[in-house]
């Protein structure tokens, strides 16, 4: 059972992690909080000091957090993206499709169902900030 | 009295709670007091059913009537399609439900 | 029509073999029913009033003979006999196991068909005109780009948990048979000085709050439509209201932000992402299009019609539609029997339409959101036959936009949401009208009626609609009139106090005699309401 994932081969980001309210006024702060209702777009003046943004999901419903990591990653953060709290199996795959490159989840995932989960979609219909090629660019790449 | 209904986890069937277990049968519901949410709870944690939600019902002759039309219709069937309720051979039973 | 590559193939099994590890997981106790209920929902699985539910999408309404074969072995095989087809072009069962479903998708998957999405807070089926490719009026078959956001929208990574349920509708003619204003996004394809793009509509819908979309944006070019729909989508996924999920909808928050501001934020949010290339390219949608070519309509044909049989002629003239091509004509099969099941069909008359379908409309049907069926593609001649296998089956109800015509929603008799039943009301209704030919009399009124606020019944856009409510626990009918799904869409307006179930009946009836007594030369039901205002009508229904 695994209670982090992570994608990176980078070591994972031990700095304390500071709320986006109190981010602007910590200059020496490196490691930023979103939650839900939170505008992502506040970071985007500061993005090379960063090294770790968590996005919370408190519930896995709650699906703000997805346009927060795609807005970030789309505006060139290359930094730690944790999705951390109400992370579960069947929501792997989009967030790392969105830019999550860890997740921290409140309870442990299976490893075989994680690496089944990121395994699952043999290709993708749209094109994200994840890199993947779609389907609508393969099928005329041979052409 | 107070029944407690649910669908069958597996196969989504109307069940209702009777006593030592599950009944497809309205009629063989029990009037479950207070503990109507534990046992579905407890139903739920177990597997067995989905969706337990404890019901206000009259004790009649033929058995519990629930009091609202919405569970006697769960109880029964589709008014519209006789053919399909639990008790086909009883014809329209648009007044019972009503 | 649209055929599924190996790509296509790969995405839709793929989801079978994960629905199938996600029913296992929820039968092992791995999921729990709250981890587990959007899942199945994003796989059209419910749990309804008698058991579960399954939803299976057709895709912009069209589908083929062995398509619509698979849907009548399911209703075989794995429900009781029948299947409902609803206002979104999708069929629903009503008597499903959790433990037959995979199985289920799978049969689907084998002949091209999913119930993705289905259900959810994500992005539903898109709907489409049934007409599209054969109405005379289109600037483009609507289809290929109804497909290419069917594409976008699967598995949409961004998109799949939003505030609440979104569903888009696609149009190419001025004539709306879609009720695309009343979708969360409704693009109407216009051509501009030769090039074609859309409209864009957004924050329409019924239910408790309903709106008619306002034009957000008069129009967007072709190659831009994906990415514009996906920055009104992103705005709608960050700031949707997602602390009511009554006010979560997408027209609250066009509404709430004032449509000006929604623009604008669209438009801030467009023009970052032109620059993220996530348009599929041109000849992405030409090979789409490819599919939806123009069939090998025969040459030469005759218009004529042999319309001695009296019953076949009404039928031609209430349920044949014009096609624009020479010889052809568009059937509309009324799954609206008197005192049937408004959008029911058995597994017999479903396989049977498949065969017609392969027989008289080259392999290709289409699904109305009036919950109906079509033949887009049959010989004039070739009408008397089909017409005659339509009567001997239940099938040949002359009944298309009369009043018999009801789209109803399931109502109490199987919906747990339902506050009242819709089904035994538009039966009554059906059979007084049709029983003194008072339907014909009436001509075009589209009647419809829901069982709940939710509006599944479309009651805010009927001509007359019917909403079903819950007075201290029995059920009790308001009457509305005045709405309109069409082009001319608006919305009906509450006469006064509801009815119980005959008295709802008996006031259609008051409402259709003001109408017959005071119309003018070729007016319908709804332009007498419109001309005469709701007082008239209140005095006859309630004086």
């Amino acid at each position: 059972m695994a209670d982090f994932i992570t994608l990176r081969s980078d070591e994972a980001t031990q700095e304390p992690v500071v709320t986006l309210e109190s981010f602007a006024g910590q200059s020496n702060a490196t490691a930023v909080r979103i939650e839900p209702g939170e505008d992502a777009r506040l970071l985007l003046g500061q993005l090379d000091r960063i090294s770790l943004v968590e996005v919370n999901f408190p519930a896995y419903t709650d699906g703000r957090g997805y346009s927060a990591a795609q807005i970030l990653r789309e505006s060139g953060y290359t930094g730690e993206l944790r999705a951390v709290g109400d992370v579960l199996i069947d929501q792997l795959a989009y967030m790392r499709r969105c830019g999550f490159d860890s997740f921290k989840p409140n309870a442990p995932l299976d490893d075989a169902d994680v690496e089944a989960a990121f395994a699952r979609y043999p290709d993708v219909y749209q094109k994200t900030i994840d890199g993947r090629t779609p389907i609508w660019a393969k099928r005329h790449e041979d052409a | 009295m107070k029944i407690l209904t649910a669908n069958d986890l597996a196969t989504g069937d109307v069940v209702w709670w009777a006593g030592d277990g599950w009944s497809r049968l309205l009629e063989q519901a029990v009037d479950t007091g207070a503990d109507g949410e534990d046992i579905g709870k407890r139903e739920e944690a177990a597997r067995h059913v989905v969706g337990a939600y404890v019901v206000d019902a009259e004790q009649t002759a033929d058995g519990p009537r629930p009091a609202h039309i919405k569970e006697r219709i769960r109880g029964l069937g589709p008014t519209v399609r006789p053919d399909l309720t639990l008790k086909p051979e009883a014809g329209d039973l648009t007044a019972w439900v009503i | 029509m649209y055929q599924y590559d190996n790509y296509d193939q790969a995405m839709v099994d793929a989801r079978v073999a994960e629905f199938r590890d996600q029913v296992a997981r929820r039968l092992e106790g791995k999921l729990t029913e709250e981890q587990f209920r959007p899942l199945r929902l994003m796989n059209g699985l419910y749990l309804q009033l008698h058991a579960y539910m399954l939803r299976v999408a057709v895709p912009y309404g069209t589908l083929s003979g062995k398509q619509m074969r698979m849907l009548g072995h399911i209703a075989r095989k794995y429900d009781r006999g029948y299947g409902h087809f609803t206002t979104r072009q999708n069929i629903q069962y009503n008597w499903i196991k959790l433990s037959d479903a995979p199985d289920i998708l799978a049969d689907l998957a084998s002949v091209e068909m999913h119930a993705i999405q289905t259900s959810g807070n994500c992005i539903r089926n898109i709907s489409s005109d049934q007409y599209a490719g054969v109405a005379a009026d289109e600037v483009a078959d609507p289809r290929p780009w109804a497909e290419l956001l069917r594409q976008w929208s699967s598995f949409h990574p961004e998109f799949s948990y939003l505030p609440r349920k979104f569903k888009i509708a696609v149009i190419a003619s001025a004539q709306d048979r879609a009720a695309m204003r009343l979708h969360d996004i409704g693009l109407e394809l216009v051509k501009k000085d030769g090039v074609i793009g859309a409209r864009v509509f957004v924050g329409g819908g019924m239910g408790r709050t309903p709106i008619v979309a306002p034009e957000i944006n008069a129009f967007i070019t072709e190659d831009e439509i994906i990415s514009y729909v996906e920055a009104c989508l992103r705005v709608y996924n960050r700031y949707g209201r997602r602390d009511n999920k009554y006010k979560a909808r997408i027209k609250i928050l066009v509404h709430e932000l004032g449509v000006e501001e929604y623009r604008r934020q669209v438009a801030e949010e467009f023009a970052h992402m032109k620059a993220l290339g996530l348009n599929p390219p041109r000849e992405e949608l030409a090979r789409i299009a490819a599919h939806f070519a123009t069939p090998a309509y025969e040459s030469g044909l005759s218009d004529d019609l042999d319309r001695s049989d009296p019953d076949f002629a009404l039928w031609v003239d209430r349920n044949v539609t014009a096609h624009k091509q020479p010889g052809y004509a568009i059937a509309n099969i009324s799954l609206k029997p008197i005192g049937g099941i408004p959008g029911d069909a058995s597994a017999d008359q479903i396989e049977l339409m498949a065969d017609l379908a392969e027989r008289y409309s080259l392999d290709e049907l289409r699904v109305t959101h009036a919950q109906n069926i079509v033949l887009p593609y049959v010989k004039k001649a070739d009408l008397y036959a089909l017409w005659k296998e339509l009567e001997a089956n239940g099938l040949g109800e002359p009944n298309l936009d009369l009043v018999t015509d009801i789209i109803a929603c399931p109502g109490l008799d199987y919906c747990s949401l339902a506050n009242a039943r819709s089904i035994p009301v538009a039966q009554k209704i059906a059979s007084r009208f049709a029983s003194n030919g008072r339907d014909a009399e009436i001509g075009e009124l589209k009647l419809k009626i829901s069982g709940c606020i939710n509006a599944c019944g479309h009651h805010h856009a009927g001509h007359i609609g019917i909403l079903g409510v819950d007075r201290k626990g029995t059920e009790n009918y308001q009457l509305l009139l005045g709405g309109s799904g069409a082009e001319d869409c608006s919305l009906g307006t509450i006469t006064g106090p509801g009815f119980d179930e005959n008295g709802i009946v008996d006031a259609v009836e008051k409402a259709t005699d003001l109408y017959l007594r005071e119309r003018t030369e070729g007016e319908r039901f709804l332009d007498t309401y419109r001309r005469l205002g709701m007082a008239p009508f209140k005095e006859a229904i309630y004086g």
